[in-house]
């Protein structure tokens, strides 16, 4: 019989990722309602120290695979590793982030092990017996809920931000399982990786984001959002026409075709709200808006509005959270 | 150079979302546009062609709707058309990969081009599927890519940044906006696409039957987002207006 909870364990730079913790909270109720065990999959070169991490937070039992080849992640490597390992031990189900790794593990992984694969989840529930999982579809627009009843494993990828994290209990192990599967041929030959040097949280997992829009009027204008961005510990994004005007990389986008994000406050300046941006940021929890405009759409989905000039109102708002933060 | 590329029409971003009366997303009067992300697949196709000649074939997966997509692709520039008839709606992403695996397992192909994601309930799994099942290696997230005779050197996203991979050929890589602005459709390309063939076939053509593509995936229900609860305009001159944000985020939001 197929047993057990998994959870991909996401690490970069031997750090283990704060998603993983939300997957972990979140496969432990799925594993205790089912009477199974969670457990925690770990790859990459060097990792082996973070598996403890991994027990706090809830997993009974990590499987480990630590080898030169999973340093960097290759979909060939990651792939043959985990789909290897959940052939032998047939799990009940795999949840991982929707991360661009995440997403892209899960997707070949699924299909090896000819099973159901559901992406950006926001929700998981114990229905009738089963695994149920919510996600966005258009862009957030509406809803689906959506189960796997006869494959196994059931797959999702979960959205991070949106499952909280229980708190770690401090002491608490899990058994370590030395994987000893190679990673298999890699077909995918990196030649270079570029790591985006910022001191500020990415995007999609930050807590709070400063955007702006074509409102900041030029790219050199959104110094005042890093400014503010940089008092809170925000990660910066931008509407589709900042970034079409050049002031912005596509990677800041967000929106239907940018990263979809939902912080726990999300800051729009000069932003009016058009449905595409609004697909990618509605579910933020707390949304404030800052626009001359009293007619522009954003307000319609904010809980806190100023109408107003963004750059005599960032700057103050700057100050004001600095005393606040003091 | 044998190009296919895997196209999805979708809902146009514009379109609001509504249920019918089975409680089932609401295709009425929307209208339906190329995938954005599947433009760029295009795109990079008919650039591949330029470089190094050779054919482009758009597949898609879906009803006669979709013609008009396929045709839009045709007058880009694309040379034929294929459409698979899956003949239900009762589809999930292994059922469509399943099936568009099938349909260009069957042609030749150098390479195969797709978008990352579809921007309707797309799932960002579809092209990955398809190379599993094709043997092929994936490149998901591709912003630029240099095609060369059996490789291809793709800069791609990745968490926290970008990578440059190399793969040989064929391969399967799935196009992200960045490096490459999709063409429109000239007068001339929407005249020729008129004549350009467009194949439409069913499941049994490619020999399959319903139960090899049956959905592992089912939906329970859908439904539409909780409306936001009406905000506060923070009143008052700026710097008065700024205080009492930051005070509301502290003490009411409790988010800072
Ligand atoms: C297929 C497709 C996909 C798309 N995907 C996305 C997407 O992913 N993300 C996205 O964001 N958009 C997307 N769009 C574009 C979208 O339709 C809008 O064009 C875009 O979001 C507008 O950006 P904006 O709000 O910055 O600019 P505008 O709509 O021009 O708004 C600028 C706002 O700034 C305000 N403003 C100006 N000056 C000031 C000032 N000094 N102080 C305060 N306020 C000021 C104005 O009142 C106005 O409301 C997409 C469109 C299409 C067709
Ligand atoms: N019905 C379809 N017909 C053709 N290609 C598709 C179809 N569905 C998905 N795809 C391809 O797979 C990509 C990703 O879709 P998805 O995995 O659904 O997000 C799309 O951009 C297309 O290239």
């Amino acid at each position: 019989m197929a047993k057990g909870i998994w959870v991909f364990a996401e690490q970069r730079d031997e750090e283990i990722k704060k998603v993983t913790y939300e997957l972990l909270s979140a496969g432990r109720k799925a594993a205790d309602a089912l009477g199974e065990e969670l457990c925690a999959v770990l790859m990459g070169r060097g990792v082996g120290s973070l598996a403890g991490k991994l027990g706090e937070y809830g997993a009974d039992k990590v499987y480990v695979a630590d080898v030169d080849a999973l340093e960097n992640y290759t979909t060939d490597a990651y792939t043959n590793v985990l789909a290897d390992l959940a052939k032998e031990h047939q799990p009940t189900a795999i949840l991982l982030a929707c991360s661009v790794a995440g997403r892209d593990l899960a997707a070949q992984v699924a299909q090896r092990l000819g099973t159901g694969l559901m992406t950006d989840c926001t929700d998981i529930a114990m229905e009738d017996g089963q695994l149920v999982f919510t996600r966005p579809i258009y862009a957030g627009k509406a809803f689906v809920k959506a189960a796997c009843p006869q494959a196994r494993p059931v797959m999702a990828t979960i959205r991070p931000n949106v499952l909280a994290a229980d708190a770690p209990q401090a002491g608490r192990a899990a058994e370590t399982v030395t994987v000893s599967a190679g990673a298999g041929d890699i077909r995918q030959v990196i030649k270079e990786i570029i790591k985006q040097i910022s001191t500020r949280p990415e995007l999609t997992e930050a807590d709070i984001i400063v955007s702006g829009g074509r409102g900041m009027k030029g790219p050199e204008n959104f110094a005042i959002l890093e400014e503010l961005a940089d008092v809170l510990g925000a990660a910066v994004g931008a509407s589709r026409a900042a970034v079409d005007a050049g002031w912005l990389s596509h990677s800041f986008q967000v929106g239907q075709t940018g990263k979809t994000v939902s912080p726990v406050l999300y800051i729009a300046c000069g932003i009016s709200g058009a449905i595409q941006h609004l697909a990618g940021m509605s579910s933020s929890k707390c949304i404030v808006a800052i626009n001359k405009d009293p007619e522009a759409n954003i307000f319609k989905v904010a809980d806190y509005g100023i109408v107003g000039d963004l750059f005599e109102i960032v700057p103050l708002l700057k100050e004001e959270m600095k005393k606040l933060l003091a | 150079m044998k190009i296919v590329v895997l196209m999805k029409q979708v809902f146009d971003t514009e379109a609001k979302i509504t249920l019918d009366g089975s409680g089932k997303i609401n295709k009425q009067g929307v209208s339906l546009v190329m995938n954005p992300y599947d433009e760029y697949a295009v795109e990079l196709g008919l650039r591949i062609k330029e470089k190094l000649k050779g054919e482009v074939t758009v597949v898609s997966l879906g009803g006669d709707e979709v013609q008009s997509a396929l045709r839009q692709a045709l007058a880009m520039g694309a040379d034929k058309a294929v459409l698979v008839d899956p003949g239900t709606e009762e589809i999930d992403e292994f059922t469509t990969a399943t099936i568009l695996a099938k349909a260009v397992g069957g042609m030749e192909y150098d390479i195969i081009l797709g978008g990352f994601k579809a921007i309707d309930d797309g799932s960002v799994q579809v092209c990955g599927r398809v190379a599993e099942i094709l043997g092929v290696p994936v490149v998901n997230v591709v912003t630029q890519a240099e095609v060369e005779e059996g490789k291809a050197v793709a800069t791609c996203d990745i968490d926290g940044g970008s990578a440059v991979i190399e793969v040989s050929l064929p391969a399967v890589l799935t196009a992200q906006k960045g490096g490459i602005e999709p063409r429109y459709p000239s007068m001339k390309g929407i005249m020729q696409a008129k004549k350009k063939p467009m194949q439409k076939i069913g499941l049994a053509e490619i020999g399959l039957d319903a139960a090899q593509v049956a959905p592992k995936v089912k939906a329970l229900n859908f439904f539409m987002p909780a409306a936001r609860a009406a905000g506060k305009t923070v009143p008052g001159e700026p710097a008065e207006a700024a205080r009492e944000l930051a005070r509301l985020l502290r003490e009411e939001a409790k988010v800072i």
